[in-house]
């Protein structure tokens, strides 16, 4: 980007430096905000549906352009010529507005992620926190769909989403903690760079927290009780249509699409591959080409993930964050932060093997406590059962 | 800085103004801890416009604004609980109308 | 530099219709559910007043627990407490004009005093490199200000344990509940 912004500089003279990085930037959050949506939401929908397809042993969309490669653009269009329906006594305001801020909840997660090498909306100190932070607002975007659709399952599906997000934020927060120690810094590109190996490697057990809770935090199967069809109709979205649907379907892969990136970013070393550098504009196009086949990859785990798994029940959901993935994750931050600053680690590798280590004692506490745990629960009910005899 | 120092405090004396107004004349208890973040929000603001045009060096303000933001969360938390017990007992979460210590 | 001067303050003005617009309604709608999501509005004006201010850390923070976690969690009790479908109420008291005047008296006091006290405002130097790293923050925050921050985590755990102890439903108590048909 700053190459870039010279490059314009040198190229046509009147224009200041500060102008040109006006444009640059403005040109950059056009693309984020307009570009990005359509490709993202085109490509990835396609692509769940072949995954799902060829899971589900059918071939899949084959009618619209070759291979189905246009399905994306026959549904937007249908979508678009759907009649808008708001129901008679919805907050219009509120209703009308739940779905923008969906969307915009999710575009603004990729201001801070760093798409290439020395591209970045805004390397922002606390680049971390802001991630989650702007997680919230999805949280207030489905507490007001479900508000102002005044209809008792739109409500139910905002209550079960307020309380599975908030429970996933908590684990997501301390794998992300887990990272930024290791890492020693917050601002996404000094992680990016402090990835000589991949923190998937040797923060696995951050990496799986991580992983399940964003595809919770997404609301994707086998979390994906905010929307449960067989259970209460659509979840916060039910009343909504044409548009206004179209926008929080976009928003929906949005999220997923910044998700997959920032589990990128945080443990699969973001744009980092041979060759790839900010150097020249080759290295540059080979950096987010790495980053986007990255998240590809994740994205597809999460899809195959929603076509092995069936939906679990709302307290074994609620159950499974605070009762396994918190203490998990909890044990782990500490185990990380002891491990770093034993006084045997002091050189590279032995930070390498000390983090991984830990992350292997971590999960072993966790197991060790778990069993220990059921088998007491399960003779509790062996009892219940012998009793009642 | 383009805005002196009088601005951002007239901007934070209005805010803490329109929140006490709130907490004064709302009857509902939620309405009035509506206020009292709008109030907590005001004298934030002052803190770091104090820090950021008196001691720019020191970290005294944005070290308090966190405090003062760690106490609202607190607050929220302990005063919504109340609320919500109270309206459990009483059916009711206007503050007039919640006026008997025991029954 | 005037390009920019003129950026920061028509920002500024923006940011200040929406926060004190967003208060004005809070204080004055008389659907509660629309004055929580006003707080929203307001509480993220203030967020863009601490970038504006070059607090880019207490921006996030503001937005990361205001926003993420207290106004949610007043949505979430407005929810709980009042019936969904239950006819808009009057919402202000009837002292509502006493506390008008109080209001409006105290704040012309605060302009007055404000725009009268001389400020010791720092030397241009020190204005225009008030960076902060979250380092030193950090530091900060374990170094000379370890006390206060323990009391405030102590706070935390108190306020935590303690709502959860209000807000549980205990056995004796499920009964009225029960009788009151679904709140929650």
């Amino acid at each position: 980007m700053e190459a870039l912004i010279r490059w314009l500089v040198d190229t046509f003279p009147p224009l200041s430096e500060a102008l040109a990085r006006l444009i640059v930037y403005v040109l950059y959050s056009g693309v984020l905000a307009f570009v990005a949506p359509v490709l993202i939401v085109v490509a990835y929908t396609y692509m769940e549906r072949k995954v799902l397809a060829r899971i589900q042993d059918r071939v899949g969309p084959n009618r619209a352009g070759p291979l189905g490669v246009l399905q994306g653009f026959a549904d937007a269009v249908k979508m678009l010529t759907k009649e808008d329906v708001t129901p008679a006594c919805a907050d219009r305001v509120v209703f009308n507005l739940a779905p923008v801020l969906a969307t915009v909840a999710a575009i603004l997660v990729f201001a801070v992620l760093p798409v290439a090498p020395g591209v970045i909306g805004a390397d922002l100190q606390a680049g971390v926190l802001y991630v989650v932070a702007i997680g919230a607002l999805g949280e207030v975007a489905a507490l007001m769909a479900g508000w102002s659709s005044d209809n008792k399952f739109a409500l139910l599906g905002a209550f079960r989403a307020v309380a599975q997000l908030i429970a996933y934020e908590i684990p997501i927060v301390l794998a992300i903690l887990a990272v930024v120690l290791a890492a020693g810094s917050m601002q996404l590109g000094a992680i990016v760079a402090a990835q000589d190996i991949p923190f998937a490697l040797v923060l696995p057990v951050a990496f799986l927290v991580l992983l399940v809770a964003s595809i919770a935090e997404i609301g994707r199967s086998p979390f994906d009780l905010l929307e449960a069809e067989s259970e209460i109709v659509a979840g916060y979205h039910v009343e909504y249509s044409g548009m206004k649907f179209a926008f929080f379907f976009i928003g929906e892969y949005m999220h997923l699409f910044a998700s997959a990136g920032v589990i990128t970013t945080l443990f699969l070393g973001g744009w980092r591959g041979p060759l790839a550098s900010s150097d020249s504009l080759l290295g540059v196009l080979l950096g987010f080409i790495y980053f986007v086949v990255k998240t590809t990859a994740v994205i597809w785990i999460m899809m195959w993930v929603r076509g092995t798994l069936f939906r679990i029940r709302i307290d074994h959901l609620l159950d499974f964050a605070w009762k396994f993935l918190v203490p998990l994750g909890l044990i782990l931050v500490v185990a990380v932060a002891v491990a770093l600053k034993l006084p045997a680690v002091n050189s590279p590798a032995l930070r390498w093997i000390a983090l991984l280590g830990a992350n292997v004692i971590a999960a072993l506490l966790m197991m060790i406590v778990i069993s220990l745990l059921a088998r007491r629960s399960r003779s509790a009910a062996l009892r219940a059962v012998a009793g009642a005899d | 800085m383009a805005i002196p120092l009088s601005w951002w405090l007239t901007v934070a004396a209005a805010l803490f103004a329109i929140g006490l107004y709130g907490v004064l004349s709302r009857r509902n208890a939620i309405g009035v801890l509506l206020g009292i973040e709008l109030m907590l929000n005001a004298a934030n603001i002052n803190l770091v416009a104090f820090w950021r045009f008196i001691t720019p060096q020191a970290l005294t303000g944005q070290v308090f604004a966190i405090f003062v933001i760690g106490i609202a969360a607190a607050e929220a938390a302990a005063g919504l609980a109340i609320i919500i017990s109270a309206y459990r007992r009483r059916r009711t979460v206007v503050v007039d109308e919640l006026d008997t210590m025991r029954w | 530099m005037a390009i920019e001067q003129a950026l920061q303050i028509f920002v500024f003005v923006i940011l200040t219709l929406m926060t004190l617009g967003g208060g004005l309604a809070v204080v004055t709608s008389r659907n509660l559910f629309h004055a929580a999501l006003s707080l929203i509005l307001s509480l993220a004006g203030v967020v863009g007043y601490y970038v504006l201010l070059d607090a880019g850390f207490l921006a996030i923070v503001q937005l990361l627990i205001y926003i993420g976690a207290i106004s949610i969690l007043i949505l979430f009790s407005i929810m709980l407490t009042r019936g969904l479908m239950t006819p808009r109420q009057v919402q202000r008291n009837e002292q509502w004009w006493i506390a008008a005047l109080v209001v409006f008296l105290t704040f012309v006091v605060l302009i007055v005093a404000l725009w009268q006290m001389v400020w010791p405002i720092a030397d241009d130097e020190a204005l225009r490199t008030p960076n902060v790293a979250i380092s030193q923050l950090g530091e900060a925050l374990v170094g000379p200000y370890a006390i206060p921050f323990e009391i405030i985590s102590v706070l935390l755990l108190v306020a935590l344990v303690g709502a959860i102890v209000l807000a549980r439903e205990t056995e004796n108590n499920q009964g009225s509940h029960a009788e009151a048909g679904s709140s929650e």
